[in-house]
């Protein structure tokens, strides 16, 4: 019986709070069990790893863009999200419930070693430099990494 | 059945999933081969969740108690 780690690999496309929460508890609980857990981070997941306070963009519609892009803490839920009261109401049940914050479980995903990857295509289209991304995260790589991973893995997911 | 005595207790009361299997995780590294945890949840998902962590990383679930609201959960390192 092989000894190879079994590999879990996971897609975040979508930056909303619930489907990105969903991505990184998940990959938690997957480095947890023992799986080797690569996320990889494109489009509107890259706000996920934004750092706060960053401006992005270099021509119009870059800069206008970095307008409407979030950080962890401020991205709202799929559904509901009213303006963000939506996003305040569902961070306060959960809190009540204890639920771990996104911050959180991405420190967690950070501690337990899930690679943090990123779509060098869309970063490019949406003028996000490097910088304005967080320094935990890995590489910035392109499709293909993504594919191989993705055919060594047992877990693949796109959120 | 005799008592078994934990080499280390982990309280993960009050812990809403993952958290529960991902301390357990980061716990297991603290003892050797071969002695025992003890875990301690409130998250009723921890039942399945315990048993598919210890299934899926090979260490022994010895045992699963419920009382008052918390769950006590006996593993041995194996790996």
């Amino acid at each position: 019986m092989s000894d190879q780690p079994k590999k879990c690999s996971i897609v975040v496309f979508s930056g909303d709070m619930d489907r990105v929460m969903g991505a990184f508890i998940i990959a938690t609980t997957a480095a947890a069990m023992g799986m080797e857990t690569s996320m990889f981070f494109t489009f509107w997941g890259l706000q996920a790893l934004k750092k706060e306070r960053v401006s992005t963009g270099k021509g119009l519609f870059g800069k206008m863009l970095s307008f409407f892009l979030k950080d962890i803490d401020h991205i709202g839920p799929s559904k509901l999200n009213m303006g963000g009261m939506g996003r305040w109401m569902f961070k306060k049940m959960m809190s009540a419930k204890k639920v771990s914050t996104l911050r959180e479980l991405r420190q967690m995903a950070i501690d337990l070693g899930v690679h943090l990857l990123a779509c060098q295509m869309s970063m490019d289209v949406m003028e996000i430099p490097r910088e304005a991304l967080i320094d935990e995260l890995e590489d910035v790589v392109g499709a293909a990494t993504y594919v191989l991973q993705a055919q060594e893995a047992q877990i693949t997911l796109f959120v | 059945m005799s008592e078994i005595t934990p080499n280390k207790i982990l309280d993960a009361r009050g812990l809403q999933c993952p958290m529960p299997v991902v301390k357990t995780s980061q716990e297991i590294k603290s003892i050797a081969v071969g002695e025992i945890l003890q875990v301690l949840a409130t998250d009723p998902g921890s039942m399945a969740d315990i048993s598919a962590w210890c299934k899926s990383t090979g260490n022994t679930l010895l045992s699963m108690e419920k009382g008052d609201g918390v769950f006590t959960f006996t593993i041995r390192r194996e790996k």
